[in-house]
């Protein structure tokens, strides 16, 4: 538990890297679009829902382990699954939409910070799906043992984490770049 | 359609023949040396039958005693590379003058100079500090082994696998020409575009899962496996240290893995973040990179700090003095160690406050490591001192290090830094702190700990030899680039103009070739130890009268290291065990659940290799296969629940009386 902590810290720092140079570089639009031509925020704000959703439900799984229910736990996990499937296909649809309109990650430094930063993001909750997906299966196989519990709280840090560091994304990328 | 695409382009990606360099004679005859080496022991192993053995005992031992030894061996395997690099270095700056080119052409140099410094700080001073954390921190608190034994053992292969894909860099292609941080712009794609930065990029983020997981791993183990009674302030000093590496390593690497990232979107996707147009801000780069950098020399000297202080009390006879206050000197260094990053980069114009505050905080450090110097000092003083081996270390680090540390803080000073930024006195510093620190404290810790871990000691009369070549010869290495640099000879340069200047870099060629000798004496050390081993035997446990837990175990230690947890009273728990007559406990025994053998990480770190190798030649079905592979194999392994056996107690008893039948035997 405390080994995953201290992962999960460790990931939070190349957050904060990624953070940093979007700071730096956010206002480097080199002539091309700027977050106040591209943001959508009622789109973010969808996608923003379905990644607290998924927290939620996330929180009823563990509920549903506390109380040795393995299939609550079940079923919670794969909705949880369904809302984080949910917030990649709209997060994949804004980055496609972005390209189309000429806003591609070679197109400024700004671009290029900001693609990253939400790509890794997005690539993170895409391996908590898959990790998902596994711990489905080996809950299937062998129930709700020492092991797999140990295992649903580390992915459930591992989910939260993402909420949070969605969260610093959401106000920091979004909400001040369409002030800004 | 399907007319266009170019067939070998599709498979080989763009490794094409011409990408060996056969038309090199000194990599030709490089090769076919190791290629004759590599393949006599091929074919000794094969001989003598022992791929079961190797395979089954070491390499998919989650022991962390064998695990740790296995460092070393990578480490000193990648020293005699990093150490051959550097005296051809050496040889072609004292040869390069009056009109001469030296023998290494521009492009060979720089792949050189960049290649000695990324293996000698990524794969000699890395593995040897993480492979000395890894055999003494669980010895030293009383623990059965590290928290995450399986991980301990994809760590290390991960490391080796970056080490490997480091050296196919020799033969297959080229190494990069940027120096071992690989500043941008001249490493973004554009006036890089060969293999040599990719395989810069990939070989470090490889190893660099390793480091990170094996903190990780060492940190867990020492907040949460130390033996009952063993309370903060009372865990031996060189576990302290180790505990401040690993805070380091796990709170710097990430920035690191992610800068280097960044760097590799901007050479395989055409991103902006270190280009000079489209946005792109290249200093951005310095400071981060630094950001690691700076932490990451603490990282490779807290350690060698810890073996000091355990050789100087051990060799001294003495509790060490001011215990409370190293620990605390080494906490502020650690915290310290985030606020001076910037010195690095001085002349880059960050303004006089920014200059002055970094320049304010580098000086600062020296006063925690000053209290060091003088709590060893203090321990030695009215002492019995032993001159033994590491005890010679520790003298002969002490002074080298002083004058390192001094030349530091000159540096630290803004405009003085101006004068000799980038020259060859830095060169001289940091090679003066790194060798002076790191690499006598690691000689100091091999020669301490060597017994432990193979039952009996190195042989003095070599280990003296190598001693006195490796300190005169660092001496006569680097004091000439101190004054070469206060002339304002830059680093890096291959060639040179005025002749005045050849004398000083013949004298530190001369102090190049006296290392060749101390390295070929310790090789010679290692050697005559193991002939002679019957001679040197340590049956005891307990060659040097030593003070902390890793000594109250025979040597070497079982695979369970203690059979009973030892219960801890005092600071130096075995000296405290010692003077209390405690007596060993000869029945009783319990059964002892161990990890098991798991070839799972050897696996997964040669299919990164792959993965890594693929990337690096854009041969992407390739790199896609070994992804997918990677990560079904990483699954696979979670569903192996079976990770543990027992040793019964009629065993570990078994063992146990067989070890106080030597002691007996021999008192």
């Amino acid at each position: 538990m405390l080994g995953f902590w201290i992962y999960l810290m460790s990931d939070c720092l190349i957050f904060a890297v990624l953070f940093a140079t979007y700071g730096v570089l956010s206002g480097n639009y080199a002539a091309g679009p700027g977050p106040h031509d591209l943001f959508e925020l009622p789109l973010v704000a969808l996608n923003t829902t379905m990644l607290l959703l998924s927290s939620i439900t996330y929180g009823f799984a563990m509920i549903g382990m506390q109380h040795d229910r393995q299939k609550q736990v079940m079923v919670w996990l794969a909705i949880t699954g369904l809302f984080g499937l949910a917030f990649l296909g709209i997060e994949i649809y804004e980055f496609a939409h972005l390209i189309m309109e000429g806003a591609t990650p070679q197109r400024s430094g700004f671009l290029s910070a900001f693609f990253t930063l939400v790509g890794t993001h997005g690539l993170h909750v895409t391996f908590g799906l898959i990790w998902l997906v596994v711990l489905l299966v080996q809950i299937q196989q062998r129930g709700l043992i020492a092991d797999n519990r140990r295992r649903l709280m580390c992915l459930s840090m591992f989910w939260h984490f993402l909420d949070v560091v969605w969260i610093g994304v959401f106000t920091f990328v979004y909400l001040l770049g369409v002030l800004r | 359609m399907f007319g266009n695409i170019d067939l070998a382009r599709l498979i080989f990606g763009r490794f094409t023949l011409d990408a060996i360099p056969y038309y090199d004679p000194i990599l030709v005859t490089t090769f076919l040396v190791v290629a004759m080496a590599g393949g006599a022991l091929l074919y000794a192993i094969t001989k003598y039958r022992l791929w079961g053995y190797l395979w089954s005992e070491w390499f998919t031992t989650v022991d962390h005693k064998k695990i740790g030894i296995m460092y070393m061996i990578l480490a000193i395997v990648m020293l005699l590379r990093g150490f051959a690099d550097a005296i051809m270095m050496r040889l072609q700056q004292a040869i390069a003058f009056n009109g001469s080119e030296g023998y290494l052409p521009a492009h060979h140099y720089d792949q050189v100079f960049t290649a000695h410094g990324v293996i000698m700080i990524f794969f000699v001073a890395m593995p040897m500090i993480t492979g000395i954390m890894n055999y003494v921190v669980p010895l030293q608190i009383g623990a059965r082994d590290v928290s995450f034994p399986f991980l301990n053992n994809f760590s290390f292969w991960m490391t080796t696998a970056g080490a490997v894909i480091i050296m196919m860099s020799l033969f297959v292609g080229e190494f990069a020409r940027t120096g071992w941080l690989a500043f941008p712009p001249l490493s973004g794609a554009e006036y890089s575009p060969g293999v040599g930065v990719d395989y810069y990029i990939w070989g470090l983020q490889i190893a660099g899962v390793g480091t990170l997981l094996s903190g990780v791993n060492l940190l867990v183990t020492i907040i949460k496996m130390r033996a009952p009674g063993m309370t903060m302030m009372k865990i031996p000093v060189f576990t302290w240290t180790s505990l401040c590496t690993n805070v380091l390593i796990v709170a710097s690497f990430p920035v690191l893995t992610a800068v280097l990232a960044l760097l590799s979107l901007d050479r395989y996707v055409g991103t902006n973040f270190f280009t000079n147009d489209l946005g792109g801000n290249s200093m951005m780069y310095f400071n981060l990179i630094w950001i690691w950098g700076h932490p990451e020399v603490y990282i490779l000297i807290l350690p060698a700090f810890g073996v000091f202080s355990e050789v100087t009390s051990t060799f001294s006879g003495k509790r060490l003095f001011g215990y409370t206050s190293m620990v605390y000197a080494t906490v502020v260094i650690t915290i310290l160690a985030y606020l001076v990053w910037l010195h690095h980069f001085f002349t880059m114009g960050n303004g006089a406050s920014v200059n002055s505050f970094f320049g304010i905080t580098t000086m600062i450090i020296s006063i925690p490591t000053g209290a060091k110097i003088f709590n060893w000092l203090f321990t030695m003083y009215r002492g019995r001192i032993r001159f033994e081996l590491p005890m010679m270390w520790t003298i002969a680090f002490i002074v080298t290090f002083t004058i390192g540390g001094m030349t530091g803080v000159l540096l630290a000073v803004p405009p003085v830094d101006f004068t000799v930024h980038n020259s060859l006195f830095l060169v001289a510093h940091f090679h003066n702190v790194i060798i002076g620190g790191v690499l006598f404290g690691m000689f100091a810790a091999i020669n301490f700990w060597f017994p432990k871990a193979f039952g009996f000691r190195l042989d003095p009369f070599w280990g003296k030899v190598s001693f006195w070549f490796w300190v005169g010869g660092f001496y006569v290495a680097f004091m000439p680039l101190y004054v070469l640099g206060l002339m304002g000879v830059t680093r890096r340069l291959r060639e040179f103009d005025d002749p005045s200047l050849q004398i000083w870099f013949v004298i530190a060629a001369c102090g190049a070739a006296m290392i060749a000798v101390g390295i070929a004496a310790f090789l010679i050390q290692i050697f005559q130890s193991i002939r002679n081993r019957e001679a040197l035997a340590d049956v005891t446990g307990d060659p040097w009268n030593g003070r902390t837990l890793e000594w109250a175990t025979s040597s070497p230690p079982p695979e369970y290291n203690f059979a009973f947890t030892p219960i801890v009273h005092d600071l130096d728990a075995y000296a405290d065990m010692k003077a209390r007559g405690m007596q060993r406990p000869m029945k009783g025994f319990k059964p002892i659940h161990m990890p098991k053998n798991t070839g799972a990480g050897i696996i997964l770190a040669g299919l990164s290799v792959v993965f890594g190798f693929a990337m690096i030649w854009y041969i992407w079905w390739l790199a896609i296969v070994s992804f997918i592979a990677l990560i079904g194999t990483a699954i696979a392994h979670t569903f192996n629940y079976d990770r543990g056996y027992t040793i019964p107690a009629d065993k570990v008893s078994a063992t146990e009386s067989a070890y106080a039948a030597a002691i007996s035997q021999r008192g």
